[in-house]
């Protein structure tokens, strides 16, 4: 009787035990499944895509970030983004489980964020900017000064070249009190990438992108 | 049984004399106190500057805005600046004293990175006259709701005096009344130099108990302790005396820096731990410094808002270093002069203690509220830090952290910028207190390397934030575009395939012949459906019709420009 009891007993414990495994395990399981399709890649750009500074300012030769994480996704390198530097390379390479490369010095160089800035006695109202800008961060009207609000310009350049009368500077933004923090001390320790001569200005391989 | 020791113990804690038992400090380091320098005289009152300068930013949160013009004359404790939104929309920045407001604009102001900031630049009379508002005293404020005292709390302008400068009133009305289990008063004041607490304390007490006393009719919390240290002994003598006979407990804690950081000292004295992210008053603890309840009770039974505060002035460059009660916005440079200071000596002034504060970038910034030291140092006093050397892993720093993090690793990653590994490390419960670097033999800046490292991640943190906003404006700016683009090429395609006869009608030079109009219909709108044989035909009877008419007004008058309405061109 006892040894009948303990075998219940067990058999009960053992299936237990193997249907919580079943729980435990399905999730995981079925969603390995799923991600390998379609859906997967999608899920994979829009995680890359998370990743890359949304500057949309073309110099990856892409016309807008979400076309460079679909590129990256099917297989380019992840070095080609100058705005995001080294942190995005590092962040990239981190959830693709790629080797963090440096800049690729073809598509430009790593530099603080900068703004435009129109010299509004100079501008003609043409427009030509505001219709260059991909986020809207110029205000004004045909033959009305226009200007640049400070806090949407992402600083993509995109709008130096259509101006006619070259009234448009990118300026480095500025540090106010809010956003300064403490510099490393002494030497920066932040590793510089080598400074290769460049074949191919920023400029040019906006040309490229078209 | 058990319930006997329950009895017991409950017994023991309502006697007057007994003494929590309190935890020991996890870490921590016995640098030179360095504080008898300035207490070898009373506070001191210094006569009235030259000029003062407030700093619309003299808390966290927004800036206060001005509401005063240049030129105007103010008196002492009139509002010369409010909040408008967020956690200031109470608060309010007071004339410290009677005079004319010179100007509203860009000033130094203490902050480490020396960049200016707004601030109003008052020029005293001399008068030192009140404003009528003030000084309305009230008799018994026990008798009051919390809300009224609230509201005094904020419009006096009281934020936390202690260092980190959060508006009072706002942490006090965010302890809804019965969450709180503690009322902590932090009297600790641990760090080097720094003895303006233990000046107040001295000199003070019963002043002080008394704004406890409000901070607790306020927050109505289950206990009450003041802690300070056991290595201030006029202080807590003072306080001894004034808390008998309340059921203020006084916890005389061992002196130990960092003990007076909030968090440590809630441990000592609770046993509790804040949880990561978390405030104080998520474990039903509420902490205030000493100086700030001095403050509540001025404001509250004297009727004066916040306009001066005692500022610890001290350093070896000076001849009498000593604590003084400051005006708001008195130049530092006027304090220094007024200790005696050694122009040909002085190293570098540092705002705050030696290990928590900074370096000013001038001499002319003025006292805000949050300023508790100025140390005037020489070269000798605090000598500039050997070069770094390599970490030799001794230890030492681990065993200083009073937050138990791992310095060495959190150096790592500080160093190669891996923000996830600083993370995982715990960085952001890191409390700056600087225990580390003083401890480290190899004189590696620790603390600075942390601070860094805590500056880029919040800089990655709000580039992630402004690239979600990118993204947001550029997908709207595609999808307007995509649609202006699809309807030119709607309305392209309409024209060419389905002309409207009635353009000529739409632009209202010309009325057709009752037939015409009878065929078409021109007032049922743009949905009706067009045959487009006749539509043919009506295009070109119109085209005919101006045709004539043209011919007819070149006939009449040759030279009259022409005015021939709508040759097909849709308005709209």
């Amino acid at each position: 009787m006892g040894w009948f009891v303990t075998c219940v007993v067990l058999l009960g414990l053992l299936l237990s035990i193997g249907v919580l495994l079943r729980r435990w395990q399905s999730p995981l399981y079925s969603s390995a499944v799923t991600a390998s399709g379609d859906e997967g890649q999608a899920l994979l750009v829009a995680r890359i895509n998370a990743l890359l500074p949304q500057t949309q300012c073309g110099q990856c030769g892409h016309s807008g970030c979400h076309p460079y994480a679909e590129s990256i996704a099917a297989g380019e390198a992840i070095n080609h983004c100058p705005p995001g530097g080294r942190d995005t390379i590092h962040a990239l390479a981190g959830l693709l489980n790629r080797q963090p490369l440096p800049l690729d010095p073809d598509y430009g160089r790593e530099q603080p964020r900068r703004v435009a800035f129109i010299r509004e006695a100079e501008c003609i109202g043409c427009t030509k900017c505001i219709q260059a800008c991909p986020v809207d961060a110029i205000l004004g009207a045909p033959k009305r000064m226009h200007t640049v609000i400070v806090a949407e310009c992402t600083g993509c350049d995109l709008c130096v070249d259509p101006c006619p009368v070259d009234c448009i500077d990118m300026l480095p933004a500025t540090t106010t009190k809010s956003d300064w923090h403490w510099p490393l001390p002494g030497t920066p320790v932040s590793v510089t990438w080598p400074s290769h001569s460049s074949s191919r200005s920023p400029a040019n391989s906006r040309q490229a992108a078209g | 049984m058990i319930s006997r020791l329950q009895h017991t113990l409950r017994r023991l804690r309502r006697q007057p004399g007994y003494r929590r038992s309190i935890s020991s400090l996890r870490g921590g380091i016995h640098p030179p106190e360095n504080k008898a320098q300035s207490l070898q005289q009373p506070i001191a009152i210094p006569p009235l500057p030259p000029k003062l300068v407030l700093p619309l930013l003299q808390h966290i949160g927004p800036p206060l805005r001005a509401c005063v013009q240049p030129g105007q004359q103010v008196q002492k404790g009139q509002v010369i600046a409010t909040g408008d939104h967020g956690i200031v929309s109470r608060m309010a920045l007071h004339a410290p004293t009677s005079g004319t407001i010179a100007a509203i604009g860009e000033t130094p102001v203490p902050h480490p990175s020396g960049l200016p900031d707004l601030s109003i630049t008052l020029i005293p009379d001399g008068e030192d006259t009140w404003h009528p508002d003030c000084l309305q005293e009230l008799q018994n404020p026990f008798e009051h709701e919390p809300e009224d005292l609230l509201e005094r709390i904020a419009a006096a302008g009281i934020v936390g005096l202690g260092g980190a400068g959060f508006p009072t009133a706002i942490k006090l009305a965010a302890s809804a009344r019965g969450a709180i289990d503690t009322l902590l008063i932090n009297a600790a004041e641990c760090e080097p130099y720094i003895a303006a607490d233990e000046a107040l304390m001295s000199e003070r007490a019963a002043e002080i108990i008394e704004g406890i006393r409000i901070l607790r009719h306020i927050v109505q919390p289950r206990h009450c302790v003041i802690a300070t240290e056991d290595s201030k002994p006029a202080a807590v003598a003072a306080i001894l005396a004034a808390t008998a006979g309340t059921d203020i407990e006084p916890v005389i804690i061992p002196g130990r820096y960092p003990s007076g950081g909030e968090k440590q000292l809630i441990n000592i004295v609770t046993g509790k731990e804040v949880p990561r992210g978390g405030r104080p008053a998520d474990i039903g603890i509420l902490c205030s410094n000493v100086g700030t309840a001095y403050a509540v009770h001025r404001a509250i039974t004297l009727g004066m808002p916040l306009l001066s505060r005692i500022t610890t002035v001290t350093g070896a460059a000076l001849q009498q270093p000593r604590n003084i009660e400051a005006l708001i916005g008195t130049p530092a440079d006027y304090l220094l002069q007024f200790c005696g200071l050694r122009a040909d000596e002085i190293h570098r002034l540092i705002v705050g203690g030696p290990m928590m504060g900074f370096t000013a970038h001038q001499l002319d910034i003025p006292i805000i509220k949050t300023s508790n030291c100025l140390i005037a140092t020489t070269r000798t006093e605090l000598p500039p830090l050997p070069p770094e050397q390599d970490c030799i892993r001794c230890g030492l720093c681990v065993q200083a952290c009073p937050v138990g993090l791992l310095p060495q690793q959190l150096l790592v990653a500080s160093k190669t910028a891996d923000h996830d590994l600083a993370l995982k490390q715990g960085l952001p419960d890191c409390i700056e207190c600087g225990a580390c670097s003083y401890v480290c033999p190899s004189h590696i800046p620790l603390v600075q390397y942390y601070r860094a490292e805590k500056g880029a991640m919040r800089e990655r943190g709000e580039k992630r934030k402004r690239a979600t906003h990118w993204e947001r404006r550029y997908e709207e700016h595609r999808q307007r575009e995509a649609a202006r683009a699809a309807e030119q090429r709607a309305r392209r395609d309409r024209l060419i395939n389905a002309p409207v006869p009635k353009s000529a009608a739409q632009v209202g030079f010309w009325t057709p012949p009752a037939e015409t109009s009878a065929n078409t219909q021109p007032a049922t709108g743009s949905t009706q459906v067009i045959d487009p044989q006749r539509a043919k035909a009506d295009i070109e009877a119109a085209v005919r019709r101006v045709k004539e008419r043209k011919l007819a007004r070149q006939q009449t008058n040759p030279d009259s420009s022409d005015l021939a309405p709508g040759d097909g061109e849709p308005r709209s």
